[in-house]
């Protein structure tokens, strides 16, 4: 059986568009949404725990927000596109993925990776839906049982006094804490940016955060629906 | 000790194949898991029967033609090792043992546990190389290279091209392989000229024979008989985002994706005949 | 047949330079009308098929394995030696070359070797070039080491994996070649005949293993590089798949066969653990840089090593070699690890082995060093024995390892069917009766990147042949012999592998003509190997058919041709009546035990011709004249 190979030219495309164009930048593009995520959560997160200090505190916060409204929706714009960036991405490896391998093994036994690692499509697509809610739910209102707008710290308390309310949010975050868990890790080697000597570093990292955000996030669900708050 | 193996039987690219099961009694612990194959398929030819494919050739974990999966890990449960050097030893009696052949789209079944792995060479030749003509090299000792620059590359330099890391990647990625010619070549001065187009034209053409994408779940470096570590794929990262985003994208050469080999477009090209 | 070497007349230092200017050139423009089969992709044969590519010519490249990153020269570990003296230890070309020249005993070619060792210090520039990640030291310098039986450090290495990263570079370099299209690589691919057209070779017929297709493709030159025999023992340190069929066909078409007899065994090699073993292993001989051989003094002792004192330890090379040690040569090494087993002092199990101990070296240089040094070899013992030679000593035995012997060939590498060009282990050129510790990889690149590419060219340019295509009457019937072939094997419907019927062979010509020959050992080979060869007709079973993948119908052509070549080497060693090198007789030696060659009769290297199976060959001699040396006893006490 022979090989023969002859060269073809490549594609001509932008910088950006031939960073996309490839797994690698694809995966790049993935890294820096990513941080640009994880950075809105992790201050979403520190914002949300103002709760604990009253109904005043976290209105006055919600107010402080959308005093600026360009500024608004700067951030609302840039966070829109980095999820659909980021979304797109890994849906369409996602897809590259089933192809390349169409067959799969009858058994298949993983040696050292994470669960976290081996269900990012998972853990990012039950994110996206939660997203989707919670905008609904607090952003929108309209499937908050008793939507007032500006009353954030009541929302809250409708929404998450519900055991269905509090349920979808404790999974998600659980959820979140496992897409970080391993996306935290990740994005610095898909950046080109972790080696050996690192690695370990990283990692403890990305578990510390992964941990701090979920039960950070968790903390508000679970005090409101046990009576703590409201 | 006695062995039970469900190995998987396909009789061309074109036969859907099958899982048959096997008993081998009589095993020698000391033998490796090759020869305790060799057993079984002289046991079969005395049979008549047909005895099972698989590849090997040095026996010693340095040629990188073994490999298959033993109860679903690439290489069987040794770490840093191939199939070849996996010995009986390590398994008990009254195992029963699953061989299963690598899958990926770009690693065709040829017949039992015998896979197509010639899209490795095609991302060797798309440039994993210093283009240096014969008798035109410099004076050996001209070019200092620093010792841990040289340990370095000769970490990345010492894959066997055995295709485990593809085997074992949920995405069926060929990062690894890819990284480590990368790395090795990267971490040399004679590897600089051509450092940026080669990053594109490699990762590039490893996406046009059809392998996935990495996700840093470690699986490759895991069960890596030669130690690549996974470093290798991050410093390929970052020299193909540099080159993408350093506009050299035109200097990257890739080969046209054919079907993997004379053997699979014949066997693509005939009908498919009904078997008897 | 008169057998011309076409050396060089002049000065041995300027026979090559002389030569080079002497070979003509292809005009640029014609290369690439010629089209030159290259068999084999190891360091010769790759290297080759990547040099000829570069220059233009059309290259056609084959290898039986499913890529050509797996040819055996992979597997060499110690190193590969060059005249560079980055030590300025004293070495120098002449050194190298006057080295080589005794360590293979006196039975190599001086014009030859001198170029080997001439063209050395080329190979290592080349590989650096390619990004070959030899050992540095701290300054950025090449690294150097000493091995086996050379008192200059002038090898060089990349950790215990030389030939892989050597192998690697010439992997590359063709792989280039694939991509800008001048070599066409056909891999799982096997040459099962050679053609000859009006005596000159002009292409091959090969088998696809996947389809099971036979076809031919014809050419203007045939370049074999496609390694030794070692196979013929059954056992040996050579890849399971490596044969003799395409150099063994060749001897059939015409080919001169020299010197089959010079078999290198190896005396670092794991120790066979039971009858279904499938191949030896070999620990690099660079352990015996630290490492100390030894017995128990007495037969029979059975006391695990740590309970053997001192006093009770014979540490054999060191009292019988003062001067060299534990790193005397390969030959005196394998044949003394025999001689203290047949006394009964053998260790392990069978008493077939010596100890290989290290405790001294890790007392004196530490755990961490010798790690450094040694340690993924020290992991490979461990995980074919189950043994961890940091806590006990290593067992070793010697094996078959090496061939010398190969396709005779001249000067140019052109063997005495025109067109046909040897490279690398596959011909007899270099290594005499004996090979040197890191000369192989040596050779095949020499041969590889800087010989045949400029010989073949004089070939070629010297024209006197015309195009031909496979519609050829000689094309059609080597293809009729391959088809013929594989339907007798096929047929034959017995109860037995090839891998049985090849074993029992391997046993005869182990014991045999394995490390100690004598007239009666070899006249009792020939009358059994004939026997067992009907036997394999008789008996053998190959399953499936030849129209598909099939591994029982490669292995049993391949078992088919050793039956024929291990009855070569069997009447090669009987006519040569003197001891050298890689050829013991136990008539010929010294009263100390020693190898004792006859250089007024057997200075010759003795090329045979191909009269039919079982027919006995006809030896042709080309004389070995030795201008630059003088012919010595040898001796490494």
């Amino acid at each position: 059986m022979s090989t023969s190979v002859s060269p073809v030219s490549a594609p001509r495309a932008t910088r950006l568009g031939a960073l996309w164009n490839s797994a690698v930048g694809k995966k790049a593009l993935m890294a820096v949404t990513g941080i640009v995520l994880f950075l809105f959560v992790l201050v979403h997160m520190i914002g949300n725990l103002q709760v604990f200090q009253g109904a005043e505190k976290i209105n006055h916060y919600a107010e402080l927000l959308r005093i600026s409204l360009p500024f608004l929706w700067f951030t609302r714009i840039v966070l829109l596109v980095a999820v659909f960036v980021h979304a797109l991405a890994g849906i369409e490896l996602w897809m590259e993925r089933q192809r390349a391998r169409p067959v799969g093994y009858q058994d298949y036994r993983p040696v050292v990776s994470s669960t976290a690692s081996r269900t990012m499509i998972w853990s990012g697509l039950l994110i996206l839906g939660f997203v989707v809610y919670h905008l609904l739910d607090l952003t929108i209102g309209v499937v908050n049982p008793r939507f007032e707008h500006g009353q954030v710290f009541a929302n809250i308390v409708a929404s998450l006094s519900r055991a269905v309310g509090a349920t979808i949010y404790v999974v998600a975050m659980v959820g979140l804490g496992f897409h970080l868990w391993h996306g935290l890790y990740s994005m610095f080697q898909s950046l080109g940016l972790s080696n050996r000597g690192i690695s370990p570093t990283i990692q403890k990292f990305a578990i510390g955060f992964a941990v701090l955000l979920t039960l950070g996030f968790s903390a508000v669900p679970l005090a409101v629906i046990l009576g703590f708050v409201g | 000790m006695r062995i039970t193996l469900d190995i998987w039987r396909q009789k061309n690219p074109r036969d859907p194949g099958r899982f048959e099961r096997f008993e081998v009694p009589n095993i020698n612990e000391h033998m490796s898991f090759l020869e305790m194959l060799d057993v079984l398929n002289q046991q079969l030819v005395s049979e008549g029967k047909e005895p099972v494919a698989f590849d090997s050739d040095c026996r010693e974990g340095i040629c990188g033609m073994c490999g298959f999966l033993i109860n679903g890990e690439a290489h069987g449960p040794l770490r840093n090792a191939t199939v070849c050097q996996t010995h009986m030893r390590h398994f008990k009696d009254g195992d029963v043992l699953r061989l299963e052949p690598w899958r990926a789209a770009a690693f065709p079944v040829l017949r039992d546990l015998i896979v197509d792995r010639s899209a490795l060479d095609r991302i060797i030749a798309s440039g994993g190389y210093t283009s240096t003509r014969t008798g035109s090299a410099a004076e050996a000792n001209q070019i200092l290279v620093s010792k841990p620059y040289a340990d370095k590359a000769m970490e990345a330099a010492a894959c066997i091209g055995c295709g485990a890391c593809v085997a074992s990647c949920p995405n069926a990625a060929a990062a690894l392989f890819t990284g480590a010619k990368i790395a090795h070549l990267a971490h040399l001065p004679q590897g600089q000229p051509e450092r940026m187009a080669r990053a594109l034209s490699m990762t590039s053409q490893a996406h046009a024979e059809g392998f996935g994408h990495c996700t840093t779940i470690g699986e490759c470096e895991a069960v890596c008989p030669a130690g690549i570590k996974l470093e290798v794929i991050s410093m390929m990262n970052k020299d193909v985002i540099k080159a993408t985003l350093g506009g050299r994208a035109s200097e990257m050469q890739t080969l046209a994706a054919l079907p993997p080999s004379a053997a699979m477009r014949f066997f693509e090209s005939e009908p498919p005949k009904k078997e008897q | 047949m008169p057998l011309d070497a076409h050396i060089p007349s002049g000065p041995i230092e300027q026979k090559w330079q002389k030569n080079k200017f002497d070979l003509k050139l292809v005009n640029p423009a014609n290369k690439r009308k010629y089209r030159i089969i290259v068999v084999g992709t190891g360091l010769a044969g790759g290297a080759a098929a990547a040099t000829l590519g570069e220059l233009g010519y059309e290259v056609l490249n084959f290898c039986f394995q499913d890529t050509p990153r797996r040819a055996h020269s992979i597997a060499a570990q110690g190193g590969i030696n060059a005249a560079k003296n980055y030590q300025g230890d004293g070495d120098s070309v002449q050194r190298l070359f006057y080295d080589t020249i005794k360590g293979g005993d006196f039975r190599a070619r001086e014009a030859n070797v001198y170029r080997l060792a001439e063209v050395s210090a080329n190979i290592i520039d080349q590989c650096v070039a390619q990004g070959v990640p030899f050992a540095r030291e701290y300054g950025g310098a090449l690294s150097n080491r000493s091995f086996g039986g050379a008192l200059v450090s002038r090898t060089f290495y990349a950790r215990g994996q030389t030939g892989q990263q050597l192998l690697l570079g010439a992997y590359q370099a063709l792989q280039r070649q694939v991509a800008a299209g001048t070599v066409k690589q056909f891999v799982r691919t096997e040459m099962l005949e050679l053609i000859v057209v009006e005596g000159r070779a002009r292409g091959i017929v090969v088998r696809d293993l996947v389809t099971g297709k036979i076809s031919s493709y014809v050419g203007d030159a045939v370049v074999l590089g496609t390694g030794g025999y070692g196979n013929v023992f059954y056992l040996s340190t050579n890849a399971k798949g490596s044969n003799a069929t395409a150099i063994w066909r060749a001897h059939r078409k015409g080919a001169f066969f020299a010197n089959p007899c010079y078999t290198q065994i190896h005396p670092t090699c794991i120790p066979k653990s039971g009858e279904y073993q499938s191949k030896l292993t070999l620990m690099s001989e660079s352990l015996r840089n630290d490492g100390r051989v030894w017995v128990p003094k007495s037969a029979g002792d059975k006391r695990s090593p740590d309970q053997i004192p001192e006093s009770d330890r014979d540490y054999y090379l060191e009292r019988i070699y003062p001067t060299y040690g534990n790193l005397a040569p390969r030959d005196i090494s394998s044949r003394q690890a025999k001689n203290v087993c047949d006394e009964g002092r053998g260790v392990g199990p069978g008493g077939l082995g010596v100890y290989l101990d290290f405790r001294d070296a890790f007392k004196r240089l530490g755990r961490k060093v010798m790690d450094e040094r040694y340690g993924n070899l020290f992991e490979m013992y461990e995980r074919i024995t189950g043994e961890d030679p940091h806590d006990v000593p290593m067992r070793i035995y010697p094996a078959v390892h090496y061939t010398m012997g190969g396709l005779w060939v001249d000067y140019n590498l052109m063997s005495n069917l025109p067109g046909l060009f040897v490279g690398g282990e596959a011909n007899f050129s270099d290594h005499g009766a004996n090979r040197l510790g890191a000369s192989a990889l040596m050779q095949g690149l020499a041969d590889g990147y800087f010989v045949l590419p400029a010989t073949v060219g004089d070939y070629l340019a010297r024209g006197g042949f015309a195009k031909i295509d496979t519609s050829h009457p000689a094309v059609r019937d080597a293809e009729r012999e391959v088809n013929e072939r594989t339907k007798q094997l096929m047929s034959i419907g017995g109860k037995k592998s090839a891998d049985q019927l090849h074993r029992e062979l391997g046993n005869v010509m182990w014991t045999d003509c394995g490390m100690a020959r004598t007239k009666e050992s070899l006249t009792h080979a020939l009358s059994v190997i004939p026997e067992l060869r009907e036997k394999f007709y008789r008996e053998l079973r190959v399953t499936g058919s030849g129209a598909e993948l099939n591994q029982q119908l490669e292995q049993a052509g391949r078992v088919a041709d050793f039956f024929e070549l291990a009855e070569l080497l069997c009447y090669d060693a009987l006519q040569r009546n003197e001891s050298c090198g890689g050829h013991f007789r136990v008539e010929y030696q010294t009263p100390d035990g020693e190898a004792q060659r006859n250089d007024a009769e057997y200075a010759y290297v003795a090329a045979w011709e191909f009269k039919g199976v079982g027919a006995t060959p006809v030896l042709n001699k080309e004389p070995l004249v030795f201008e630059n040396i003088h012919l010595a006893q040898r001796s490494y006490k």
